[in-house]
């Protein structure tokens, strides 16, 4: 079935509410740390207290006495036994050359790299047991020097051997002489430098894992809050531990929000694994929040220098970038796909402009790793281009708005210059919707009575894109990814007809348990209380990639539609037996097979309890049973995009910005629940908002301490730093896969912070502040104003 | 240490060591993990539970804090038959929930903030939310959910 039919099924665009919803709210969630083994023993971590240091020694003796302490693992311990946590995504230099890939030991090897690197693995009956024995571990550390800021590292001391320079790899894309070429003649070239803020993931609920072993199976079991369980099986047992998949079961249960912080294979993960069958016991981790900070894969932390080429009426010719991308301490499992793949390839935005180059260095710096979150690139990308474009509109005395309507592509499928092809979009239908939602006109007229009031106030566009539905293995093969990113769905059809969805995609507050069975339900014309989905075991469902990049309905949903195509298939196939007519006359359509021309029909329940009592059945011809499963592998990326607008308002005297207004429209192609993706752009756009405003990550640039290590000292967002936001959608449907969607997880954080930021820097543009680098707190924006006077 | 608590209407004795966390009783010793951990600086708000019907922070209390105290946690907000609360129920309708994580503590948080505040207006329900944080959901279907909730417990 294809998206045009799909989309005019029953139900498809009703925002039904979440079926998961009654365990959520009554307590009955099942959350890893929930979950309670029988002869369960308890892990804690000792970490390094220092960024880079030398290990002179450990001494257990002490620890291993107190009480309940069943046994200390070391990095001695493991060495020799496994490898170490695998980079799955294999970045080239210009001259072909493979960039840097350092050990990432699973416990500490003579040396630590950043602060809260693991140490070691103490186990004990209790938790109380577990952290008093942690405390008595000495370690003889001889203290390095540190370095934090990626623009620092290549003069700092090295982290690792391999890497004397701490260069990661050198990357780009594009062609310098030609952009260089280009840049010559413009009439006008705009110039920004910026920062892209370190930010910390934060899901409400800490990383958390029990790892189990039975000698009577010889099976491992690993529950763990994650968001990819088949990814992390794989990795785990092909690359770390070298185990077969087959004895290896994860189980990712309820997971509390992941936002690409649970996608990777963690060195807890691991010792967790590997230690219950050294003790033959389970063992259970929960991250302190305070360790969630120190070593939950940070995001972003990009330093970038922009220029744009323009004609003299604003028409981009070519754009020139370079940017330096922090790796952190290691490379985590898709750290290194993060700045360029999932970056570069975004920066045509929504624009024309025909030629690209762009550069990336990536380094190693004594922080915690730096990884995939929520956007992975996407948001980089979109922050960089939006600012500048901000800035070309004003150096040339053009509106916002107006300079991106000049640029916009309007023709599809278009190939940019940075090797995605876009199959569909319509820019300006985004934008005109948004800037009536946004009631641009009133604008003038909002700026009056804010200074009225003694305040400034702006507005800020952001038209974004980004590359969803991730991805094409053969592409994503060609560009150095170690794995395939399609997905599998399988449809169970029981006797009396109801039916269990097994799916790859993980939910972890996306509501795929209520948008899945939407859609088989509206595909076999049954209730969505007669489908169930079960996710997150790799001993249920037959094999999966997982949730990021916005791809759970794009991949895994379609997945769902090949499996379902398959199931309608050989349906048609019993009810034609039923009703005695020909495969070919039999049609299907409300949950009822008909035959063209006539009067008979068998209802779906009727075909399915056939399919499992084959008394009257075509046994000759077909198997009994109704059950299917299909991988779908997608043929390009999807491409959501839209405009956000957003409005501040600025107390010069404090420096405080408060977002006053924020509109959103945008282009999801095909929705199937407008609920649950309105509650996605909400999120996201927080995520976004907090990003431009309120969060950051800072590591003390001498001592390599995290001084922003608790929910005290790192913003999070709350619920009285926003107003009411406005969200609208446009609808082109996505041209290549079988449901039209494009995948909507991200948008608001991509989106938003280049909104705010224009904004901001609209409302000080009067105070001469024409420069900002996020976030845009209190005292930073008082700084900018008393530097700019 | 000995400590009697009643907990969602039942009696319940504990015997635990005097350093046990609320929620550590409520969550380990009781069972009632629907009380959440969501960090370890009374900041999140997911442990939040009714301590003699006020909104209390269970991290950030001793067991031994509340003897004899009546504590109502998610687990018995709804009624005996499963039919949720209104304020459980408003959630659902309004989507006031995505991962659920933080969820059960910030139903016990509105339930509180709506007995106390029956004519709260929206931003002043989002003030009054500051102390529990939510990473999903971007807080607007949650202030939805409140006022929902806020109404129908009135007409309740």
């Amino acid at each position: 079935m294809g998206a045009s039919d799909f989309s005019k099924l029953p139900h498809i665009g009703e925002s039904l509410r979440r079926k998961e919803d009654y365990r959520f709210l009554t307590g009955a969630g099942q959350y890893t740390d929930d979950i309670t083994m029988a002869k369960q023993s308890y892990a804690v971590f000792v970490r390094s207290p220092h960024a880079h240091a030398n290990l002179k020694g450990i001494d257990l003796a002490a620890a291993k006495a107190m009480p309940g302490v069943i046994e200390i693992f070391t990095g001695k311990d493991v060495e020799g036994k496994m490898g170490g946590l695998p980079c799955g995504w294999l970045i080239n230099n210009p001259d072909g050359t493979p960039m840097k890939e350092p050990p990432h030991p699973i416990l500490a090897q003579g040396k630590v790299r950043y602060v809260g690197d693991h140490v070691a693995m103490v186990v004990a009956e209790t938790l109380d047991q577990a952290k008093n024995a942690a405390e008595a571990v000495v370690v003889d550390y001889d203290v390095l020097s540190a370095v934090v800021r990626v623009t620092d590292a290549a003069k700092a001391t090295a982290l690792h051997d391999a890497a004397p320079d701490n260069h990661c790899y050198k990357w780009a894309l594009g062609d310098k002489a030609q952009v260089d070429a280009t840049f010559a003649k413009a009439a006008h070239i705009t110039k920004l430098d910026l920062v892209n803020n370190r930010l910390i993931p934060n899901a409400l609920e800490p990383r958390a894992a029990i790892g189990s072993y039975s000698r009577a199976t010889e099976e491992y079991t690993l529950y763990v809050a994650n968001q990819n369980p088949h990814v992390e099986r794989l990795l785990m047992t092909a690359f770390v531990l070298g185990l077969p998949e087959h004895k290896v079961r994860v189980i990712a249960p309820d997971v509390g929000g992941g936002f690409g912080s649970k996608i990777f294979l963690y060195a807890e993960d691991v010792c967790l694994t590997w230690g219950a069958k050294q003790l033959n016991r389970s063992i259970k981790w929960t991250a302190e929040r305070s360790e969630s900070f120190l070593s939950d894969a940070h995001g972003r932390d990009h330093v970038s220098h922009a220029e744009m080429a323009m004609d003299k009426d604003g028409k981009f010719l070519a754009l020139r970038v370079h940017t330096d991308a922090n790796m952190g301490a290691y490379l985590s499992t898709f750290a290194t796909a993060v700045p360029t793949i999932l970056y570069a390839t975004l920066l045509a935005g929504q624009y024309t402009t025909p030629q690209i180059y762009v550069e990336v260095d990536a380094w190693f710096t004594n922080t915690a790793p730096v990884d995939a979150y929520r956007g992975a690139g996407r948001p980089e990308a979109t922050y960089l281009l939006e600012r500048l474009v901000t800035r070309c509109a004003w150096e040339l005395g053009l509106g916002q708005d107006e300079i991106r309507k000049r640029n916009f592509i309007t023709t599809f499928p278009y190939q940019t210059p940075v090797a995605l092809q876009y199959d569909v979009g319509d820019y300006h239908a985004c934008m005109n919707k948004a800037q009536v939602l946004a009631d641009v006109a009133g604008f003038e007229a909002r700026k009056a009575d804010s200074k009225a009031k003694g305040l400034l106030r702006g507005i800020g566009y952001s038209s974004y894109i980004e590359a969803c539905g991730i991805a094409p293995s053969n592409i994503a093969g060609a560009l150095g990814a170690r794995a395939g990113l399609f997905e599998c769905g399988e449809i169970r059809v029981h006797p009396t007809g109801s039916v269990t969805v097994f799916t790859g995609s993980h939910s972890h507050g996306q509501g795929h348990e209520t948008t899945f069975a939407q859609v088989v339900a509206a595909r076999l014309g049954i209730t969505c209380e007669a489908v169930d989905v079960v996710h997150g075991d790799t001993g249920r469902v037959p094999f999966g990639m997982g949730t990021y990049g916005s791809r759970s309905i794009s991949v895994g949903g379609a997945a769902i539609m090949k499996a379902l195509d398959k199931i309608e298939t050989k349906a048609k196939k019993i009810a034609a037996h039923l009703m005695e007519a020909s495969d070919a006359d039999v049609e299907f359509a409300n949950g009822e097979f008909t035959v063209k021309g006539t009067d008979k029909k068998v209802t779906f329940g009727q075909v399915a309890l056939t399919a499992y009592v084959p008394h009257n059945y075509p046994l000759d011809k077909l198997e009994p049973g109704l059950n299917e499963t299909a991988f779908y592998d997608p043929t390009n990326f999807t491409f959501p995009a839209g405009t956000y607008i957003c409005e501040v308002e600025i107390d010069a005297a404090t420096g405080f910005t408060r977002v006053d207004r924020f509109s959103a429209v945008d282009d999801f192609g095909t929705i199937i629940n407008p609920m649950i993706v309105e509650g996605q752009v909400h999120g996201g756009v927080v995520q976004g908002i907090g990003q431009a405003l309120l969060e950051n990550c800072v590591y003390d640039p001498e001592s390599g301490q995290l001084l922003t290590g608790s929910l005290m000292d790192y913003a999070m967002p709350r619920a009285d730093d926003f107003p009411h936001f406005k969200l609208d959608t446009v609808c082109t449907p996505c041209t290549h896969n079988p449901l039209g969607t494009k995948g909507c997880g991200e948008a608001g954080a991509i989106g938003s912070p280049p909104a705010v930021i224009n904004a901001v820097l609209d409302a000080l543009k009067d105070l001469k502040v024409i420069d900002f680098d996020m976030p845009a707190s209190p005292a930073r924006v008082w700084e900018a104003i008393q530097a700019a006077k | 240490m000995q400590i009697h608590l009643k907990v969602n209407g039942k009696s319940v004795h504990l015997d635990v060591p005097p350093n046990t966390l609320l929620v550590q009783a409520l969550r380990e010793n009781l069972g009632l993990t629907g009380t959440h951990v969501g960090c370890d600086t009374a900041q999140c708000g997911a442990c939040t539970v009714l301590v003699n019907g006020d909104a209390v922070k269970s991290c950030n209390v001793l067991a031994a804090q509340v003897n004899g105290a009546s504590i109502a946690t998610i687990e018995g907000l709804a009624e005996a038959d499963g039919t949720m609360h209104p304020m459980q129920a408003a959630f659902k309708e309004c989507h006031g929930l995505q991962c659920g994580f933080c969820t059960t503590g910030m139903v016990m948080s509105a339930v509180d903030l709506c007995n106390k505040h029956p004519k709260a207006t929206e931003p002043e329900i989002r003030e009054l939310l500051e102390g529990n944080i939510c990473r999903c959901t971007g807080y607007q279907n949650i202030v939805r959910a409140v006022v929902m909730g806020q109404a129908a417990m009135a007409s309740a």
